[in-house]
C-alpha cells in the first residue's frame, strides 16, 4: 500500500465515525422535535394541530384566538421550553462529571450536588419562610457551596475520581440528614411546600425561569464546547494528557465549574429532578458506540428524557398530574439497576 | 533532517509526597541517539522518565529542554517537540484504533484548527510503522495486549515529535514484537534523526539496541555510556544484586548478560 492509500484508509474510518455521529444526532433531534410537538398538542383541552401552528405563528401573522393562544403560548410552550433547557443542562452536568471522574456513578444527582441544592432550598422554605425565586437562589447557592466542599475535602495533592465519588456520596447522605432534621422542625404546610419542590416539577414554569436558564446556557454551552475539546487528550489519563500538551488541572477545574453551574441552575429552576443527569451521558455514548465524545448528543437525550417524562407525568394517569421527578425517578432507578447488573457481570461499566 | 533538541536534567530530585524516589540526578540525553534506562524494580527509572517528560515536577533541580526549564515552558509547545508514552494510558470505552492514534495529533491542533490531510497522513504513517493498519477500524477494547501496546506506540508516533520518551513499551509483547518495536525505534533514530529514550526491563535487548545505556540503582545513576563499555559483571552485580557472566551477543556483538542463580549452574562456574 502506498502512503496515499493508507491515508485514505484513515480518512475513510474517520468518515464512517462522523457519519454515525451525525446520524445519531439527527435521529435524536428528530425525536426531540416530535416530542416537543406532542407537548404542544397534548393536553386536557383539545387544540387541533392546525390551531397549534396558527397559535405559534400568531405573533407574526396577527391571527389571534385568545383562549387557545393562552393554552398553547402561555401554558404548554413555556413548560416544554423549560423542560428542554433544564434537561440539556442536567445532562451536560452529568456527562461532564462522568467523563472527568471516569465513573458513570459520578453524576451530580448521586455525588451530592443536587442534595446540597435541595437541603439549601428546604432550609429557605422551612427556616427562612421564603418562596419563589428566593428558593431558587438558595438552591443555586447550596449547589455551589456543596461542590466546593466536596472538592476541598477530596483534595490531597490533587483530586482523584475515587475520592470525589466517595466523599460525594457521603455528602449526599449528610444533606439528606439535614433535610430530615429540618422536616422534623417544620409545620405541615411548609413540609408540603418543601416536598413539592423536592420532587422536581415543571408545573410552575414561568418566563423568569426560562430567561434565567436561557441566559445561563448561553454562557455555559460555549464554555463547555471549548473545554470539552481538551477531553480528547484527558480521556487517555492525566499523564498522557499532559504529554499531549493539555493543561490538565486548569481544564478539569474549568469543566467542574461549568458542570456545577449547569446542575445548580437547572435544579434552581425545576427542583432536583433526579436521574436525568445520570442517564443522559451513558445513553448517548451507547448510541454513538465510540464515534464521539457525546456531549451534544447527551444534551439532546437529556432534553428528550425531561420532556418525555413530563408528558408521561401529565398524561399517563387520567385525572392525575404527577410531578416530572416521579417519572424520571422510576425510569432512572430502573436504569441504575440495569447498570449495576451489567457492570457486575462484565467487571466494568460500558 | 530534524533539529537536534537537547534534553537534560540538572541536580534533579523527584518524589511523591514526602517519599524521595530520585536524588541529585544529572543526565544529558544524547541527541539523535537511542538511550535506554535500566535498573531493578522500584529503582526510579520510570520516575526519571516522568521527570524528563515534565509529567512530574522536580522537588529540587530542573529539567531543561533546549536550555529552557521545561516546567516553565507552555505545555503545548513542549508537546510538539517531546512525545511521551506513559506506563498505563487509559483507552476510552469503545474507541476505535484510528481515533485513538489520532489523539496523538492533539498538540498540533489549535482551538479552532480542524482535522487536516496532514493529520490523516501522520496517523497513517504511525499505523503503518507499528503494523496496526489492518486493525485500524477495530475497537481498542477488543484487541490483544500486544496489539493494544502497538496502538499506543502508534499514538505517540502520530505526535511526530523529535524527542520520544517511552516507559516500557515492550511490556505485554512477545519476543517477536519486542524486537519489532525496538527495530522501529532504531529506524526513527537512524533514518529520521529522532532522539528516543526508553525504559526497558530486558537487559540483553537493552544492550543490543541502546546507543547509550543508563543504569540506575535506588534513585541514583550508577553508570552510563555505550553498553559495551558500561555493562560489566561488576555493574550488573551492583545494579541488580545478581552474579552473572557477560558474554558477547553472537548476533549483535554487544554485551549479553547471562544470569547466575542458585540452581542450574554448571560445576565449573565460579560465582
Amino acid at each position: 500500500m502506498t502512503a496515499l492509500d493508507v491515508a485514505g484508509t484513515v480518512r475513510h474510518i474517520r468518515h464512517q465515525l462522523a457519519v454515525r455521529r451525525r446520524l445519531v444526532t439527527l435521529a435524536l433531534l428528530a425525536l426531540l422535535a416530535l416530542t416537543f410537538a406532542a407537548a404542544l398538542y397534548l393536553g386536557d383541552y383539545y387544540v387541533p394541530p392546525g390551531e397549534v401552528v396558527r397559535s405559534l405563528l400568531s405573533p407574526f401573522t396577527g391571527l389571534v384566538d385568545k383562549g387557545i393562544d393562552f393554552i398553547v403560548l402561555n401554558v404548554r410552550l413555556p413548560r416544554a421550553t423549560l423542560a428542554v433547557l433544564t434537561g440539556m443542562s442536567l445532562a451536560l452536568s452529568g456527562i461532564i462529571f462522568q467523563t472527568l471522574l471516569r465513573n458513570p456513578l459520578a453524576s451530580p444527582d448521586i455525588i451530592g450536588i443536587s442534595h446540597g441544592a435541595s437541603a439549601s432550598a428546604v432550609f429557605c422554605i422551612i427556616a427562612l419562610g421564603l418562596s419563589g425565586i428566593a428558593v431558587s437562589l438558595g438552591a443555586l447557592l447550596g449547589a455551589i457551596l456543596t461542590a466546593l466542599l466536596i472538592y476541598a475535602l477530596s483534595w490531597r495533592d490533587g483530586v482523584t475520581a475515587y475520592r470525589v465519588v466517595l466523599i460525594g456520596i457521603g455528602m449526599a447522605a449528610i444533606m439528606s440528614a439535614v433535610m430530615s432534621y429540618l422536616f422534623t422542625r417544620a409545620r405541615l404546610f411548609e413540609v408540603q411546600q418543601a416536598l413539592g419542590w423536592l420532587v422536581g416539577s415543571l408545573n410552575a414554569s414561568g418566563s423568569d425561569d426560562i430567561a434565567v436558564m436561557a441566559g445561563a446556557l448561553a454562557l455555559l454551552l460555549p464554555a463547555t464546547a471549548l473545554l470539552a475539546r481538551a477531553l480528547d487528550a484527558m480521556q487517555l489519563g492525566d499523564d498522557t494528557a499532559t504529554a499531549l500538551g493539555a493543561r490538565v488541572e486548569a481544564v478539569r477545574l474549568g469543566l467542574m465549574v461549568v458542570g456545577v453551574a449547569n446542575a445548580a441552575f437547572a435544579t434552581a429552576a425545576v427542583g432536583p429532578v433526579t436521574f436525568v443527569a445520570f442517564v443522559a451521558g451513558p445513553i448517548a455514548r451507547n448510541l454513538l458506540a465510540g464515534s464521539g465524545r457525546g456531549f451534544a448528543q447527551a444534551a439532546i437525550v437529556g432534553a428528550l428524557v425531561m420532556l418525555g417524562s413530563d408528558l408521561v407525568a401529565q398524561h399517563a394517569l387520567p385525572k392525575v398530574q404527577l410531578p416530572v421527578g416521579v417519572v424520571t425517578g422510576v425510569f432512572g432507578a430502573g436504569f441504575l439497576l440495569w447498570l449495576l447488573v451489567v457492570s457486575n457481570r462484565a467487571g466494568k461499566v460500558n | 533532517m530534524t533539529v537536534d533538541h537537547q534534553l537534560l536534567a540538572a541536580g534533579m530530585d523527584l518524589g511523591y509526597g514526602d517519599r524521595k524516589v530520585v536524588e541529585d540526578l544529572n543526565l544529558t540525553i544524547p541527541a539523535g541517539k537511542l538511550t535506554v534506562i535500566v535498573g531493578a524494580n522500584a529503582c526510579g527509572k520510570s520516575t526519571v522518565l516522568r521527570g524528563l517528560a515534565r509529567l512530574l515536577a522536580p522537588t529540587r533541580g530542573a529539567v531543561y529542554l533546549d536550555g529552557k526549564p521545561i516546567h516553565q515552558m507552555p505545555t503545548r509547545e513542549v508537546a510538539t517537540i517531546l512525545g511521551v508514552l506513559p506506563q498505563s494510558p487509559i483507552a476510552p470505552d469503545a474507541i476505535v484504533v484510528a481515533d485513538l492514534v489520532g489523539r496523538g495529533r492533539y498538540p498540533h491542533q489549535g482551538w479552532f484548527r480542524r482535522w487536516t490531510a496532514e493529520d490523516d497522513a501522520a496517523v497513517a504513517e504511525a499505523l503503518r510503522a507499528t503494523d496496526t493498519l489492518d486493525i485500524a477500524d477495530r475497537p481498542v477494547d477488543e484487541l490483544s495486549g500486544g496489539q493494544r501496546q502497538r496502538v499506543w506506540i502508534a499514538m505517540a508516533l502520530a505526535q511526530q515529535t523529535d524527542l520520544l520518551l517511552l516507559d516500557e513499551p515492550t511490556t505485554f509483547l512477545d519476543i517477536n514484537h519486542q524486537v519489532e518495536v525496538l527495530d522501529l525505534l532504531t529506524d526513527l533514530v537512524r533514518h529520521k534523526g529522532r532522539t528516543v529514550v526508553v525504559v526497558l526491563h530486558d537487559l540483553n535487548l537493552a544492550c543490543r539496541y541502546a546507543d547509550h545505556i543508563v543504569a540506575m540503582k535506588a534513585g541514583r545513576l550508577v553508570a552510563e555510556g555505550r553498553p559495551a563499555k558500561v555493562m560489566t559483571e561488576a555493574v550488573v552485580a551492583d545494579v541488580f544484586g545478581m552474579a552473572s557472566r557477560v558474554v558477547i551477543d553472537p548476533v549483535s556483538d554487544t554485551p549479553m548478560i547471562v544470569p547466575i542463580g542458585r540452581h542450574h549452574v554448571g560445576a565449573g562456574v565460579m560465582t
